[in-house]
């Protein structure tokens, strides 16, 4: 494999960076279960990372793993060049690394905007005093949370819904959703566990879409577990691939598909 | 106006006054439900301990003098001072709140993830427990509990119902600052949890835990924030039936009022515990005035309540305005 300290250019042209994220042996065991088995590997400065595999490899798993939900009986996570202590979600939410989840998870019974907004929590600095009092910060605070809060609105193309309960949303438009909560946060990061599962394919482009333009247009990195191969060889720079727990590749869309492994694995393996 | 009328409406009256309180401890109680699942058993006793502990502060009594005095032989039980009653209040509320660190940190925190009967159970050994630091720490004797809430009965209305009715109703002056003030405190509680940081993450941890954590709220934060708050609404019920009845060990079973509150207007329900209070206290007393007393020898208050709410729960489980129930996978 060539050097990429450095960083690389894609074929787009977009240039990578450096390494934000590595995951180095990862072990991580359920009882008797292995749901990840010694795996390495990194995402970059501005990449999007994609993890694929049959069902149960454990793709979620290290998605859990990243975001703290999880913690590995053995190995390491390093970001942004330092070694991580054991952390709960909380705190990586806090470090700058968002997430969303395989079976959606929103507060169902708050609207569209509210739960956008509750991505800024760990923007609103103001004391308590302040916000009672509805001091100048208290204020300020707000209106650049609400503005930040409407641009992702306008962004996701949800101007429509943005009142409505949660709760009463089609599956796709909870996805959307999910999505702007997590972007609301301006991760340094974004965590996408199969973010089009169950989408019709207009759904599905207006997903890819939307990730492709948050890599480009923000910057943002993101690593997410996808299952329909088309769209993940479409979106994604570099491609990890699990079956049972291990990594049995790794590397550029191209890489992977001519990769024997990896077409065994999928051989006789249903997908949708 | 008929004469039965007139006595009912103030029945009423004085119903509506009760209900506030009933109001007051299942807000307690739906409170920390909401936020954790856990149905504390302890509320009640938490009142009795808010208010032990405002009356002992006020009369500057030696916390755990009994202890200190049999281990060291001293006869030490007054610092000799009297806190005043705003004062006391005020340290009350940080004891309640350092009582919230407490249970989180050496139970709660150890009982994630368990089964809501085991919450439950750890919150029967925590109401125990409280029980005993509380007579520990104070001493058991019945209190009076005195910071200066007005007392009587409220002349402006019985004149003015007299004038109007020819017949003055008697409502007691600390029944109407009860319902002033538990009305100041739920208005208080729905602008925090619907404008502040604080609230917004607590109304986040009420709905769904795990993306509560993916957006960055410490659930240990949000609950040592929610037992302070039920903390403070015990303080404020425990204070005004303390000051009614005294502080003593009974006090503690007003949460045995707040349980057909509950059934009545659904655990998860804000509206349904303030609500639900209301229509039982206004429930109860009509019931008594009108077929318990004259037909079934009185005291039907005792279990009018229960009644009422199992006849709820036969045709409306979820309560008045509960959450429509769903399974959580
Ligand atoms: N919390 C858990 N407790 C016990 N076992 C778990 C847990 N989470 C995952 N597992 C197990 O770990 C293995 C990997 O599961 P994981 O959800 O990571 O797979 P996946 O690749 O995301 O699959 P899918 O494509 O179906 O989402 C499975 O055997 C699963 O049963
Ligand atoms: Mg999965």
């Amino acid at each position: 494999m060539k050097d990429m300290t450095e960083g690389y250019t894609t074929p787009d042209g977009r240039q990578i960076g450096g390494v934000m994220m590595e995951m180095k042996n990862i072990t991580l065991r359920f009882g008797g279960v292995v749901a990840i088995k010694d795996i390495s590997f990194d995402i970059r400065e501005g990449e999007i990372r994609a993890i694929i595999g049959p069902n149960g490899a454990g793709k979620s798993s290290m998605l859990n793993v990243i975001s703290g939900f999880y913690h590995p009986q053995e190995g390491e996570v390093w970001f942004h060049g330092k070694k991580r202590p054991t952390m709960r979600p909380y705190q990586v939410a806090r470090q700058g690394i968002a997430r969303t989840f395989q079976n959606i998870a929103l507060f169902e019974g708050m609207s569209v905007l509210d739960n956008i907004m509750t991505g800024r929590l760990n923007y609103m600095k103001s004391t308590i005093l302040d916000q009672a009092l509805w001091w100048g910060k208290a204020e300020r605070e707000e209106t650049e949370n609400r503005a930040k809060v409407e641009e992702i609105i306008d962004f996701l193309e949800i101007q429509s819904i943005r009142k409505t309960p949660v709760g009463r949303l089609p599956y796709g438009l909870k996805k959307r959703v999910e999505l702007g909560r997590a972007l609301a946060a301006q991760p340094k990061l974004l965590l996408l566990d199969e973010p089009m599962a169950g989408m019709n394919v207009e759904e599905k482009e207006d997903m890819s879409r939307f990730i492709l333009d948050v890599n480009d247009e923000f910057g943002m990195t993101i690593a997410l577990i996808e299952h329909d191969m088309g769209v993940v060889m479409d979106l994604s720079d570099r491609v990890v691939v699990m079956d049972y727990g291990k990594k049995i590749g790794d590397g550029t869309p191209d890489e992977v598909r001519s990769n024997q492994a990896v077409i065994d694995a999928y051989l006789g393996v249903s997908h949708d | 106006m008929p004469d039965q009328l007139l006595f009912a409406m103030e029945v009423a009256l004085n119903g509506l006054m009760a209900g506030v309180m009933y109001a007051l401890v299942a807000l307690g109680f739906v409170l920390i439900f909401k936020a954790s699942g856990i149905f504390n058993y302890a509320q009640g006793v938490m009142a009795l301990f808010a208010a032990m502990t405002v009356v002992g502060i006020q009369k500057g009594q030696v916390p755990f003098a009994h202890l200190i005095n049999a281990i060291f032989g001293t006869h030490i039980h007054y610092f000799g001072w009297n806190v005043p009653a705003l004062g006391a209040i005020l340290l009350t509320v940080i004891v309640m709140g350092l009582f919230a660190w407490v249970v989180n940190k050496l139970v709660l925190k150890h009982l994630v993830n368990q089964e809501p009967i085991i919450l439950f159970m750890a919150t029967i050994g925590l109401a125990y427990f409280l029980e005993g630091v509380a007579d520990l720490m104070w001493g058991a004797d019945i209190k009076k509990l005195d910071v200066g809430l007005p007392q009587g009965i409220n002349g402006y209305i019985d004149e003015t119902t007299f004038n109007l009715f020819g017949y003055g109703f008697f409502i007691d002056n600390l029944d109407i600052t009860a319902s002033v003030i538990a009305a100041i405190l739920v208005t208080a509680l729905v602008l925090f949890s619907q404008y502040t940081k604080q609230g917004r993450a607590l109304r986040a941890v009420a709905d769904d835990h795990q993306a509560a954590l993916s957006v960055g709220i410490s659930l240990n934060f949000i609950w040592v924030l929610v037992w302070t708050i039920a903390g403070c609404v015990a303080l404020v019920a425990g204070m005004m039936w303390g000051a009614k009845s005294g502080v003593q060990f009974s006090l503690s079973l007003i949460a045995l009022k707040a349980l057909p509150v509950l059934m009545l207007g659904g655990f998860t329900s804000i509206p349904g515990a303030i609500v639900g209070g209301l229509i039982i206290g206004v429930g109860e007393q009509l019931f008594e005035f009108a077929i318990g007393a004259p037909y079934l020898g009185g005291a039907t208050q005792n279990w009018f309540a229960y009644v009422l709410a199992l006849l709820f729960l036969v045709f409306r489980p979820q309560g008045l305005f509960g959450e429509k129930i769903i399974e959580r996978v």
